[in-house]
């Protein structure tokens, strides 16, 4: 653990009590997260890479293990509005306008009239909302919805970004679109984002780490440091480079699986 | 041009109905020749409405204003109150939800003439009586709503460590709404109901459910039926207002968008 280590997990488990009998959601994960990375968590549904990221959000508590997020522990990260949650649905509330589901968060932490109103401003144009401030949530896309619940998580000043397959219900080209945007942005607000998919292109083209987890019990089975350069058009899909560390990606999944 | 067609069906066609059923019943008296103590005929009713206004609005006065909406409002800000308090509390819950609902089992007409006895012959017993009455179905719609929300908005309330009274202002009640309006429009049918039915244990020498009971025992049934006029009348009112101010609020539902 270096200074620049914003999150970081030790022998971490996480075991639900089901009426099936105890579930391990995640068994002895440990990881470092820097500050500035784009991390994604990608493997199969029950692998734990949600339950992972909602234990740095303080969303659920381990059963053993340490974490720490910013040097404090998740609730005091929590407390201190260390993070922006990003969740699968966008989760707008329909009677607010989308400026107003923006300020939300705002007014919860006391922000002034007028800092609020900047901070709209501001976030609407990194993604590209500019103009549908007075539109209902229900007037807009799935893809727009996304975009304006990732706006909201924007508009406050927390430095980690944490993102529960937040692209997952869109379709593919609205998906590569918001996948750009969302480099783009990352570039722009040098935030440390947590991004969970299960997607393996998605994990490649965003990542400068891949975190390869599989299921029963929920644990990593491969970090993957991304060799991409920073600068990432849509079609660095298509060099060899991109089709290698997928490869990599593919085959750590499939470890993981047989190992079972 | 589709639209405007159908809102012109909406009001048309349920007039044209009602007034088909009004002129079917003013046929039948006259040609049956039924005695006016069994049943007037509407144009009688409509006679008799016109020549009493002055004590229709003094019963409407007593009756609905002072009973039904008083009791109505005391019952349904104690109803939400108290599903306020039993939300934030699990002790409450256990304990207060099972009297609540022993409370809304009570028979109106034991209730009545028990609350003639406390608060007077005047509108302040048919008040209670009403508050009795509607406090339940508020309490409990109010709590179904404040129950509404998904994990997932109050996973997000979390992340932003959003206080419990923040929470519910900004998330909770909002989402409640519906359900509370719900409770709204239950209550309002029972308050009329509760302030008419009160009066025949008691009352002074007004108000409809008086009326009611007086008058048929002088045989003044076309009398009867102009107060009935009026009951309904306040309660497609009452009802409507309910509505109107639902639909204002609730805009965003997807029942009312």
């Amino acid at each position: 653990m270096s200074q620049d280590t914003v999150i970081s997990a030790k022998n971490l488990s996480l075991t639900f009590q089901t009426n099936d009998g105890p579930v391990n959601a995640l068994k002895d994960v440990s990881l470092d997260i820097n500050r500035g990375e784009f991390v994604s968590f990608i493997g199969p549904s029950g692998c734990g890479k949600t339950t992972f990221l909602r234990v740095m959000a303080d969303l659920e508590k381990p059963t053993a293990g340490k974490v720490t997020v910013n040097g404090v522990s998740p609730e005091e990260a929590r407390k201190n509005r260390a993070y922006g949650y990003v969740f699968q649905a966008a989760g707008l509330y329909p009677w607010r306008t989308i400026g107003g589901n923006i300020r939300l968060p705002l007014e919860i932490m006391g922000y002034d009239k007028a800092a609020q109103a900047e901070r709209v401003k501001q976030v609407l144009e990194l993604v590209e909302l500019a103009g549908f401030e007075k539109k209902y949530p229900w007037q807009l896309s799935g893809g727009m919805q996304q975009r304006a619940s990732i706006a909201r998580a924007l508009a406050f000043d927390a430095d980690i970004l944490l993102m529960d397959e937040p692209f997952g219900a869109l379709d593919e080209i609205v998906r590569d679109h918001l996948n750009e945007q969302l480099l783009a942005l990352w570039k722009k607000t040098n935030k440390t984002i947590g991004f969970v998919t299960h997607s393996i292109p998605e994990a490649v083209f965003l990542s400068t780490k891949i975190v390869v987890m599989s299921p029963r019990p929920g644990r990593i089975s491969d970090v993957i440091d991304s060799p991409l350069p920073a600068e990432r058009p849509l079609d660095i899909r298509d060099t060899k480079e991109f089709i290698e560390l997928s490869h990599r990606v593919r085959e750590g999944l499939r470890a993981g699986h047989e190992a079972e | 041009m589709r639209g405007q067609a159908t809102r012109m069906q909406k009001i048309a066609l349920p007039l044209g109905f009602g007034l088909l059923v009004v002129l079917l019943w003013e046929a039948m008296v006259r040609g049956l020749d039924i005695p006016l103590a069994i049943l007037p005929a509407p144009s009688e009713i409509a006679d008799r409405f016109a020549a009493s206004t002055g004590t229709l609005w003094i019963d409407f006065v007593q009756t609905v204003i002072k009973g039904a909406l008083t009791g109505m409002l005391i019952g349904t800000l104690t109803g939400f109150a108290v599903a306020l308090l039993i939300d934030r509390s699990d002790f409450l819950r256990r304990g207060l939800l099972p009297v609540a609902s022993f409370m809304a089992a009570l028979p109106i007409v034991g209730v009545a003439p028990i609350m003639v006895m406390w608060f007077g012959f005047d509108w302040h017993s048919k008040a209670a009586v009403v508050a009795v009455m509607v406090f339940f179905p508020m309490l409990v719609n109010t709590l179904a709503g404040l129950g509404a929300t998904d994990l997932m908005q109050r996973d997000l309330m979390r992340t932003y460590s959003a206080t419990h009274v923040q929470s519910l202002i900004k998330l909770r009640l909002p989402a409640a709404m519906p359900f509370i309006f719900n409770g709204l429009k239950i209550a309002t049918t029972l308050a009329l109901i509760g302030a008419i039915v009160a009066e025949y244990f008691g009352s002074p020498t007004r108000g409809m459910g008086f009326r009611i009971s007086t008058e048929v025992g002088r045989l003044g049934i076309d009398m009867v039926w102009a107060e009935i006029v009026v009951s309904a009348i306040s309660g497609t009112v009452l009802y409507g207002l309910v509505a109107l101010v639902e639909r204002w609020v609730t805009f965003w539902h997807p029942s009312q968008r």
